[in-house]
């Protein structure tokens, strides 16, 4: 039984690197924190991020889809791949977005930083549900929610 | 608990997951969680998680990959209740 609390800091760039995502589509700049309980990291969305353009024209901001696509790259997916040790494989094993349900407070414009933080609800059977929130750059709650997502071919883990 | 009374307690923890109402109510212990009630393997998690608490029992990760029917939920169960 291990009961050394991990929060280890070399791991923040490991386990970046080992998210599926690439541009276009990878919303993360960099994980902040990374414990058995929950993650935490940043994105600040450019201002010629590729939807903008048409959501909507004049007037960017940010679609709900990307902020929730946000939180769980960084609370969900960063954080499924520190629990399972994924950053140690060659190929990281696909994890499957299952359910949302998310709240969303306030506007997130081109150029915004925005900070995630997840807290684990469960990891068991190979699913893992967290309790998700996006604070800006005044600490405001922008969004917040349950999401949850499942590890395709589950070794001995969870 | 017999096998009836774990079923009567098991059906409305299924009915939180499915939207097959006509196989619900027919539930049987051949009942195929994927191909009949059309629940995906991320709800099955969901249920087995419910069974636990309802059921006051601990389903290992071996146990729970068993659970593909009605059936074999309820050995499961009942096996636990046991131990």
């Amino acid at each position: 039984m291990e009961v050394k609390k991990i929060n280890d800091v070399d791991l923040l760039l490991p386990v970046k690197l080992a998210l599926p995502y690439r541009k276009p589509f990878l919303f993360v700049d960099e994980f902040l924190s990374l414990t058995e309980d929950g993650a935490s990291g940043s994105y600040t969305f450019r201002e010629d991020e590729f939807f903008y353009a048409g959501h909507f024209p004049d007037r960017p901001v940010t679609p709900g889809v990307i902020l929730t696509e946000t939180m769980a790259q960084i609370g969900l997916v960063g954080l499924g791949i520190f629990l399972t040790k994924a950053y140690l494989q060659e190929a990281v094993a696909p994890f499957a977005f299952t359910d949302s349900t998310v709240d969303y407070l306030l506007p997130v414009f081109p150029g915004e930083k925005v900070l995630v933080r997840s807290e684990k609800v469960y990891f068991r059977f190979g699913k893992l549900r967290c309790k998700v929130e996006m604070l800006n750059a005044k600490q405001e709650v922008v969004c917040r929610g349950t999401l949850s997502g499942m590890i395709l071919n589950p070794g001995k883990h969870g | 608990m017999d096998r009836k009374q774990v079923i009567e307690k098991f059906a409305p923890i299924i009915a939180l997951y499915t939207q097959e109402k006509e196989v619900l109510a027919n539930l049987s212990e051949e009942t195929d969680f994927l191909n009949d009630l059309k629940i995906n393997s991320a709800n099955i998690v969901d249920i087995i998680l419910d069974a636990e608490e309802a059921f006051d029992i601990e389903i290992d990760d071996d146990s729970a990959e068993q659970m593909l029917t009605v059936g074999a939920a309820i050995d499961i169960i009942l096996k636990q209740q046991q131990a």
